[in-house]
């Protein structure tokens, strides 16, 4: 058996897809009942493709998220992030990988407080080891991208939410990562900033970046090419926005 | 990540809480002031006694005939006869061939006696001696001459008188120099000329060392009557503060052959003036230590403040440390980032308790001149740097451990 799932159809089959995953479980010990978050997921992702997951609360979107992003790891079953299984990374080579392969947008936004707009997109690359100049070049370019280039030295608590969160989206691909998650995005957001924020992710898709993002919102959903929906820890269903139902048979072998 | 941006992102997390930031630097302060600033007490009261006792003068040994009262510890009745200190003994030991280390060897013969002047008369203390003593008990002369040794070998009737004894006698200003001073003790009486005025010198015992006059020994022949051939007291100095113990050998060895007896036999009380400077070196530098690790108690305090606060900030800041393992930091950034932050504390709190102690000691405490050595400052300093490492590393640690998905969903 292959180690990596074969995946649906993709226009270079050198490159493994960005996520595979098989068999996910996680489960948490609530003294003695276990809640199973995730019953068994397997799903691949391709590079390029833009997914939003869908589902009710408590479904298991986040712990889905979270488990792709690296924040935490499966209780079984297995995933490999362009084609490298996570399982055997230590902390150090994990937090690289969240460092340069991921993106993550929260629908808190989660700027560091009392830092500037501009230092909140260094973060990353000065964790990445990446020399001043450059820093400041490179968060200035993504910046200017999300349109909010006058804001620079703005601190979080001196934006609007949707400029924080466009600050975010600027944090998480000035790395120029393989995969920009997003959980719940514009959870926070009314429809005019929702929109803006959706622009930034529709541009970064169109400019080759895969783009997971979780919603409740049917019209965001609307804006991506697949929709990946949750109930119970399970995938109910997996088909592609625009163009009808796809992959029925993963839905179909459970 | 450099030295320098782990230094402004903690300077900023110490900024957003001034006050909690400032309480504890406080407690540092209080510790590292306290250490440099006890010391320094410790240290300046040690200095003074030294400085008392070094009054007396360090290269000196005195010897004390004590054969008429009874014998030394070691000396047995089979010695019948006591020991004596005689003239040709202090000649043998001036002698540099047989006693090298021996600058001079002065006989001291002291009687209180009455001393006179005009209508103003007074008790006073007189000491018959040699010229060499004193260099030897560090009396120095302010105005006039010493007695010299043309003055022993004529034996001269002249006298070299202290500050009490001057203003006991003699109208405020008056020039005793050149004046005569009439000595009285018993049916003995004699009249010496004033050559000299000692400067005032600091007092050990109790005894005022200034109410003094001192003549050459060998004009106390007929004056005093504790005068014979057989002093009663030598004062031995050493060529150098390191002979000292060498000297005091050689006078010993001189003194027991020339009485016919081994040195642990001989009647002789000897203080040595250097033993004397250890003993109370070594019981001021307990003092000292004590003093320090109390004050040492107080920044082991200052350092759980810190360990404290770096606990609350860490918990505080789960979310931060939580968005920033999402966004790639490795544990070590986060260890150092907090790290940092314990030690900027501490490092404050001891460069402030440093400028606090060094301050503190300028001013007279509990009537002891403070003095601060290099030696205490740099010590605390870099103690209190340690205690913040120390510190402040199971708080980095604990921050640094936090799996991100915990850290994120923290409330
Ligand atoms: N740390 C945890 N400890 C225990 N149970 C948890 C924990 N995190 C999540 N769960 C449980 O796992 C299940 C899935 O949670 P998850 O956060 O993935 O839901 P979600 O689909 O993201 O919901 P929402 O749309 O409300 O964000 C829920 O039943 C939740 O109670
Ligand atoms: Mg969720």
């Amino acid at each position: 058996m292959s180690p990596v799932p074969s995946g649906s159809p993709s226009s270079d089959r050198q490159l493994p897809p960005v996520i595979a995953l098989r068999n996910i479980t996680r489960t948490y010990k609530m003294g003695d009942s276990e809640v199973h978050a995730l019953a068994g997921v397997s799903l691949v992702i391709e590079r390029g493709e833009f997914v939003a997951i869908m589902g009710a609360s408590g479904s298991g979107k986040s712990t889905m998220m979270n488990i792709i992003g690296c924040l935490d790891v499966p209780s079984s079953g297995r995933y490999w992030l362009d084609g490298v299984d996570v399982r055997g990374l230590d902390e150090t080579r994990l937090a690289r990988v969240r460092n340069r392969k991921i993106g993550f947008v929260f629908q808190s936004f989660n700027l560091i407080p009392r830092t500037s707009a501009l230092a909140n997109i260094e973060l990353p690359m000065l964790y990445a080891g990446v020399h001043a100049k450059e820093r400041r070049a490179r968060a200035l370019a993504a910046l200017d991208l999300v349109g909010l280039s006058s804001r620079a030295g703005h601190m979080p608590s001196e934006m609007s939410g949707g400029q924080q969160q466009r600050v975010a989206v600027a944090r998480a691909l000035v790395t120029n990562p393989a995969l920009i998650l997003a959980d719940e995005p514009t959870g926070n957001l009314d429809t005019h900033a929702s929109d803006e924020v959706m622009n930034v992710f529709e541009s970064l898709n169109r400019a080759g970046r895969t783009v997971v993002l979780i919603t409740h919102e049917p019209d965001i959903a609307e804006r991506t090419k697949r929709t990946v929906r949750l109930r119970d820890g399970l995938i109910i269903s997996d088909e592609n926005t625009t163009r009808g139902p796809r992959r029925a048979e993963m839905g179909a072998a459970r | 990540m450099t030295i320098l941006l782990y230094m402004t992102t903690a300077l900023r997390g110490l900024s957003a809480n001034k006050l909690r930031s400032a309480l504890t630097v406080l407690g540092m302060l209080i510790g590292v002031g306290a250490v440099i600033l006890l010391v320094a007490v410790g240290n300046g009261s040690s200095i003074a006694v030294q400085s008392k006792i070094k009054a007396l003068g360090t290269n000196t040994i005195t010897i004390t005939n004590r054969g008429r009262f009874g014998r030394g510890p070691a000396t047995t009745g089979t010695q019948s006869q006591a020991a004596t200190i005689t003239a040709a003994d202090i000649k043998t030991m001036s002698d540099p061939n047989q006693a090298p280390d021996i600058l001079s060897v002065s006989p001291v013969l002291s009687a209180s006696v009455t001393a006179s002047y005009q209508d103003a008369s007074t008790t006073v203390t007189v000491t018959a001696t040699s010229p060499t003593y004193l260099p030897a008990e560090d009396y120095t002369v302010e105005a006039g001459r010493s007695i010299g040794s043309s003055d022993v070998a004529s034996s001269a009737q002249v006298a070299v008188i202290g500050q009490t004894l001057l203003s006991n006698l003699y109208p405020a200003g008056a020039n005793p120099i050149g004046t005569d001073i009439f000595v009285t003790e018993g049916k003995n009486e004699a009249q010496f000329q004033v050559i000299g005025v000692l400067a005032a010198k600091g007092s050990t015992t109790g005894v005022d060392p200034n109410n003094i006059a001192i003549i050459p020994y060998t004009t106390a022949e007929g004056l005093l009557t504790g005068y014979t051939n057989n002093f009663k007291q030598i004062i031995v100095e050493a060529k150098n503060s390191k002979d000292v113990n060498a000297a005091e050998a050689e006078a010993s060895d001189i003194l027991a052959s020339a009485n016919q007896t081994t040195v642990a036999n001989l009647p002789f009380f000897v203080i040595n003036e250097q033993s004397l400077l250890s003993t109370s070196a070594s019981t001021t530098s307990t003092f000292t230590v004590l003093l320090g690790a109390v004050a040492a108690i107080s920044l082991l305090v200052g350092g759980i403040g810190i360990m404290n606060i770096m606990l609350v900030t860490v918990t505080e800041r789960t979310r931060e440390i939580g968005i920033r393992k999402a966004i790639g930091a490795p544990r070590g950034a986060i260890l150092g980032q907090f790290l940092t932050e314990a030690v900027l504390l501490s490092l404050f709190g001891g460069l402030a308790g440093v400028a606090v102690g060094l301050i503190g000691s300028r001013f007279k405490i509990v009537g002891v001149k403070p003095v601060a050595t290099p030696t205490s400052v740099v010590e605390a300093f870099v103690v209190a740097v340690a205690v913040g490492v120390f510190f402040g590393f199971y708080p980095a640690n604990r921050a640094a451990s936090l799996r991100p998905v915990d850290a994120l969903r923290y409330e």
